[in-house]
Formats: C-alpha cells, sequence, structure tokens
C-alpha cells in the first residue's frame, strides 16, 4: 500500500522527480511523508503541504491512499 | 460561480461577456473587474517571458472556495475568476476577477477580496525568464 507524492515548482527542480509512490507502512504524519519521500529528516519550514487537495499542517496525520503534495509559498495572480 | 484556468489564452473582455450573459437580465446594478497583466519588469530586472504552473484540481477547488467565501461575506450574485497557465509574455492577462452585485460597494470589496485571496492561497507558482535569459521561481508577491 502507498502513499502519493507530489512536488511542485522549485522544489520539483531541486528535488528532481514531480511524482513518486512511498510505502505507507509506519507512515503517520505528513512529516513522515517529507522523510521518506525525499531521504532527509526535516522539513524546512518555508515548505508548505497538503493532503488530498486541501492545506494541511506538517505535523497532521495521512493515511494509506492519500495524495500528499509539498510546495513553495504561492506566488500567483 | 466561474472558475476557469486557461492553459492557451485569457481575453478579458469575451470571458466577461460570456459570463455575463450567463446570468439572469437585469438582476445586478453593479460590475467590478480587474485584469492583472505581466509585466517586462520585476525585481529590478527586466523580464521577457514567464511561466505558470499550477496544482490540478487543488487550484480549482481553492478558487471555488475563495467565491463562496465572498458570496458568505457581502450580497453579491455570482463571481468570476480566469486564471492563465502555462508560457506568458509581457502584456498578455494573467487573471481575471469579476463580480456582479445589486449595489457597487459589494462588487468593489468583494473583488479586492477575491485577488487578495487568491494570491494568497491559490497554488499558482511563477516561473521567470529574464532579459539575459535567466530563469528564476518568483518567490514572494508583490504588494497590493
Amino acid at each position: 500500500m502507498a502513499i502519493k507524492v507530489k512536488f511542485f515548482a522549485s522544489l520539483r527542480e531541486q528535488l528532481k522527480e514531480g511524482v513518486k509512490e512511498v510505502d505507507a507502512s509506519g507512515i503517520h504524519s505528513i512529516n513522515d511523508v517529507w522523510e521518506r519521500a525525499t531521504d532527509t529528516t526535516l522539513l524546512p519550514s518555508h515548505v508548505l503541504c497538503s493532503v488530498n487537495l486541501e492545506h494541511r499542517e506538517p505535523h497532521e496525520s495521512v493515511k494509506d491512499g492519500d495524495e500528499v503534495a509539498f510546495f513553495p509559498p504561492v506566488t500567483g495572480g | 460561480m466561474g472558475v476557469q484556468i486557461e492553459a492557451s489564452g485569457l481575453v478579458p473582455i469575451e470571458q466577461l461577456t460570456r459570463f455575463e450573459n450567463s446570468l439572469p437580465t437585469g438582476s445586478f446594478g453593479a460590475t467590478v473587474s480587474f485584469v492583472g497583466t505581466m509585466r517586462d519588469f520585476n525585481e529590478g530586472h527586466d523580464v521577457s517571458a514567464m511561466m505558470l504552473e499550477h496544482y490540478p484540481g487543488m487550484t480549482e477547488n481553492q478558487l471555488e472556495q475563495i467565491i463562496d467565501e465572498a458570496k458568505a461575506r457581502w450580497d453579491i450574485i455570482d463571481a468570476l475568476i480566469v486564471h492563465r497557465v502555462g508560457d506568458i509574455l509581457p502584456g498578455q492577462p494573467i487573471v481575471l476577477t469579476a463580480v456582479y452585485s445589486a449595489h457597487r460597494a459589494a462588487a468593489f470589496d468583494a473583488c479586492r477580496f477575491l485577488m487578495e485571496a487568491l494570491k494568497n492561497r491559490a497554488t499558482f507558482w511563477k516561473k521567470e525568464t529574464m532579459a539575459n535569459g535567466n530563469q528564476r521561481w518568483v518567490d514572494k508577491n508583490t504588494p497590493g
């Protein structure tokens, strides 16, 4: 079972990937998804995140089958 | 409610006319619209092109939520948000917002709200190409 992970904009370019899947076992929070998806430990404070297309905070929970996204501050309009 | 993400072109007068024609004739007395247009300068540099990225699905949901919030806060009849994505050149429209209401105050206030809310919340990202060919991601919005 897996969690779908997406990266956008400058973050996608830095990590050199836009979409991937990570094993959902042992994952409880968005922070856990970041660590597994990027092989790093700390989610940078400027990076924003969402679960299933809704803004969320890094400590919030995720479950198998969710789509989690990470992105920089928005600059539309 | 109208929310559109346009990948190839935005002609504000055409979008406004089409949306307005979908509203009941005589139902509104005030229309306020805003068009954001790409400049050829930013942060002290000449800019020759821009690429706008979004998060399909999430962005549209956010824009619909923003219009719902405007409808809850002001006595408006309807609202429209159209936003470009993809490659954009200086002078081309980036975003169109419009609000229709019985009287002008609600339309003015709600239209400003739509723009500020989408700039602060909606998942769009700009990447500029400068006149010297270098590219950079825009990391913050300009003050209103």
